[in-house]
């Protein structure tokens, strides 16, 4: 225990003080997570699906769990069931074996929610395009709200690209909360 | 170079590996892999082949439908290619001599429609449904643009137990965490597994037809995509194959970079599963530590390769950037901070009780049992398989780093832990050995595309196992195009292994079985 504790200590907080990483980075984060309380009033909830990524995305997206994004600090949460989630993250371009599993994880996240493809096969097939086992794009087989483009994103890029997403929705939101006269 | 008993003609291909070719007649088949099992050689892989085209001079490629499958010897590596005739071939059985080509032979009946003659299990295994059965995607009448978006899932015939109080647990394809998709039917008794049943091919997305549309100068951008976290290995490995099939020869100094890389790699993968095995025996303090090493580790690779993963770092010719002085004592700066750590982790690790109480004669594989199913690589490693081609058939730059080989016999996570905290001890040694043995000159040659058709065969040894790459090129005039690339991955060995590591341990358990042995889903499925 005493060397765990020490260890800890040794390593300090990395979120807040971690020398490599920009301002930039940590005032965005920052903002993220206001804008994630500001617009939902909770925390963000995610469901991933890898419909056929050759997993360098899904490394990606474990490393925004990592100290120095620390996305659950951020309030946001990775969650087991798509009944569960606000929104799906979903990688790869969607094999043809994957397509029926993608439609029912999408039937069963509860409305309203939203939908990132992240990578650029996600976004456009990649380099391993549409055939007869890939139907290419996410947005081929289900609605998606925002892309995030990269081979595979940084972590800080698909950060943005929840941000960005979570923006979309704030304008029917922001309406709902208004009287009636003024809306 | 002779398997025992057999009097092949065989021809050693141009590679840095000892890879020898042969086509064989159908009664050969069977006499070679007896003797390659008696001399204590291993199954690489099995694959088939489709090789028609018409007019042209093919001095070394079978004509029509072939089946192929690559041995390892304690000599080398021999590719065997025996061709068959008719529309609907077959070839007999292997999986009886070797396990591991059960599936194979099941992934070769769905792309080519050439069949395991005698085989006990001939279920679909890549094909889910997503195109018709009497349709084989891999042969060359076919065009690569031909879909069928109109054809359903097919229920798979999953073997069931019977008895009292036995109770099925359907599990994926989409996991709870965020991991690649793939079926688990585990038949359980209370918390007890009786038999986990895996079904796999969900990400199969069409890389072995992909890879004859492209051209053979960039389809090393696929090859690093058929597994992300092997983005180096599978780089390497086609690249060693393009090489051979040209026979092109990499400048000292590039040889290096790409080991520097291929080392990089595996520290970058251990780190994470070291890391996520804490976890899922709830030290969530491992994890924070080990995401952190990690993160600062694919920084630097990001700094100084200008990818953070290394994608697209291994090309055609050598490899896309190189070191400065100044970028290579951050390195060996990193690896002894990187070290440092490791050690204090380990040390955790090794006293906490909670921790070892998870790990040890958990998901435990004997090295009988390893010997038997052909477990491979880092977990084969973990059950006593003394195999690491560095050592085996070490070619440069490992011919001068005498690579020390981490082995176990318990064969539990426990062992699978050990066997990465050594490899990843030794990959900082290696890789600090590397940067002040750099030799120097240019990091790229051209490569030039064999006029005459050309075999190639790339063959190394990733960080959950070995990665090994078959490419058929169809020479000039047309650009000697990717007739057949087909690519490899452990995880084809390993998993049906993980079938047997949990009989018998408690359902809560199988997360840290199947993460000690982190098979890829991609690299399997293509």
């Amino acid at each position: 225990m005493w060397k765990i504790i020490k260890q800890v200590a040794r390593s300090g907080i990395r979120t807040e003080t971690q020398p490599k990483s920009s301002d930039a980075l940590h005032v965005e984060a920052e903002h993220i997570q206001r804008r994630v309380l500001d617009i939902l009033g909770r925390a963000l909830t995610i469901r991933e699906v890898d419909a056929g990524s050759c997993n360098g995305c899904e490394l990606e997206i474990n490393a925004l769990s990592n100290p120095y994004y620390n996305l659950e600090g951020l309030g946001i949460k990775f969650v087991a069931s798509p009944r569960h989630a606000d929104m799906l993250l979903v990688t790869g371009p969607v094999s043809r074996n994957m397509e029926q599993a993608l439609r029912h994880t999408f039937d069963a996240t509860p409305s309203p929610k939203l939908v990132l493809a992240v990578g650029d096969c996600g976004c456009d097939g990649g380099v391993f395009g549409e055939s007869y086992a890939s139907c290419g794009r996410v947005s081929n087989i289900i609605a998606v709200d925002v892309v995030v483009p990269g081979c595979p994103p940084a972590p800080i890029e698909i950060l943005r690209g929840i941000l960005t997403a979570v923006r979309r929705i704030e304008p029917a939101r922001t309406d709902k909360r208004l009287p009636a006269t003024l809306a | 170079m002779q398997i025992p008993g057999l009097n092949l003609d065989l021809d050693r291909l141009p590679a840095a590996l000892p890879i020898w070719h042969a086509t064989v007649s159908l009664d050969a088949w069977l006499p070679a892999a007896r003797g390659v099992a008696a001399c204590g050689g291993r199954l690489v892989a099995l694959w088939g082949s489709d090789a028609q085209s018409p007019g042209s001079q093919l001095p070394l490629l079978s004509e029509g439908l072939a089946v192929n499958v690559a041995y390892a010897l304690e000599s080398g590596l021999v590719w065997l290619a025996l061709p068959l005739a008719g529309d609907a071939p077959t070839y007999p059985d292997l999986s009886e001599i070797f396990s591991p080509a059960a599936r194979l032979q099941r992934a070769t009946a769905d792309l080519l429609g050439i069949s395991a003659q005698g085989a006990a299990d001939a279920r679909p295994w890549l094909n889910h449904g997503a195109w018709p059965r009497d349709h084989f995607p891999l042969r060359q009448s076919v065009p690569a643009g031909e879909a069928f978006p109109d054809a359903r899932q097919q229920d798979y015939a999953f073997v069931r137990v019977e008895g009292d109080g036995v109770h099925e647990i359907p599990v994926g394809p989409v996991h709870a965490g965020v991991i690649e998709p793939g079926h688990f039917r585990f038949s359980v008794v209370g918390e007890k597994v009786l038999r986990l049943e895996e079904r796999l091919g969900y990400t199969h997305k069409g890389i072995e037809k992909r890879f004859t549309q492209l051209p053979p100068l960039d389809a090393h951008r696929l090859a690093g995509r058929v597994s992300g976290d092997s983005t180096v290995a599978y780089a390497w490995a086609y690249c060693m194959a393009l090489e051979s099939a040209a026979a092109c020869d990499t400048s000292q100094r590039a040889r290096w970079l790409r080991a520097i890389l291929l080392e990089r790699e595996r520290v970058a993968n251990h780190l994470g599963d070291l890391g996520a095995l804490g976890n899922d025996a709830a030290l969530t303090f491992a994890l924070a530590q080990f995401s952190r090493l990690r993160e600062d580790w694919q920084r630097l690779s990001n700094e100084q390769f200008g990818h953070r993963l290394l994608m697209d770092c291994v090309v055609p010719g050598g490899v896309a950037r190189d070191l400065d002085p100044a970028g290579a004592a951050r390195m060996s700066g990193q690896c002894d901070a990187v070290e440092r750590e490791v050690r204090t982790m380990r040390a955790i690790y090794d006293e906490h009780a909670g921790l070892q109480d998870r790990f040890i004669a958990t998901g435990r594989v004997t090295p009988e049992l390893a010997a038997q199913l052909g477990l491979t690589g880092l977990a084969g490693r973990a059950s006593g398989r003394h195999h690491d081609l560095r050592c085996d058939h070490p070619w440069p730059p490992y011919d001068i780093l005498e690579v020390k080989m981490a082995t176990h016999r318990h064969g539990d996570v426990a062992a699978r832990v050990a066997v990465r905290f050594d490899e990843v001890l030794e990959s900082l040694r290696l890789i600090r050995a590397m940067l002040v043995t750099l030799p120097a000159g240019q990091v790229r040659v051209d490569v030039q595309l064999p006029v005459r058709p050309a075999l190639g065969a790339g063959w190394v040894e990733g960080w959950r196992g070995e990665v090994f790459v078959a490419l058929e090129l169809g020479g000039a005039p047309d650009g000697s195009p990717i007739r057949r690339c087909h690519c490899h991955d452990a995880s084809w060995q390993n998993w049906p292994v993980i079938e047997h590591a949990v009989i018998g341990n408690i359902v809560p358990d199988f997360p840290l079985i199947n993460k000690s042995f982190n098979l890829s889903y991609s690299g399997h499925d293509l």
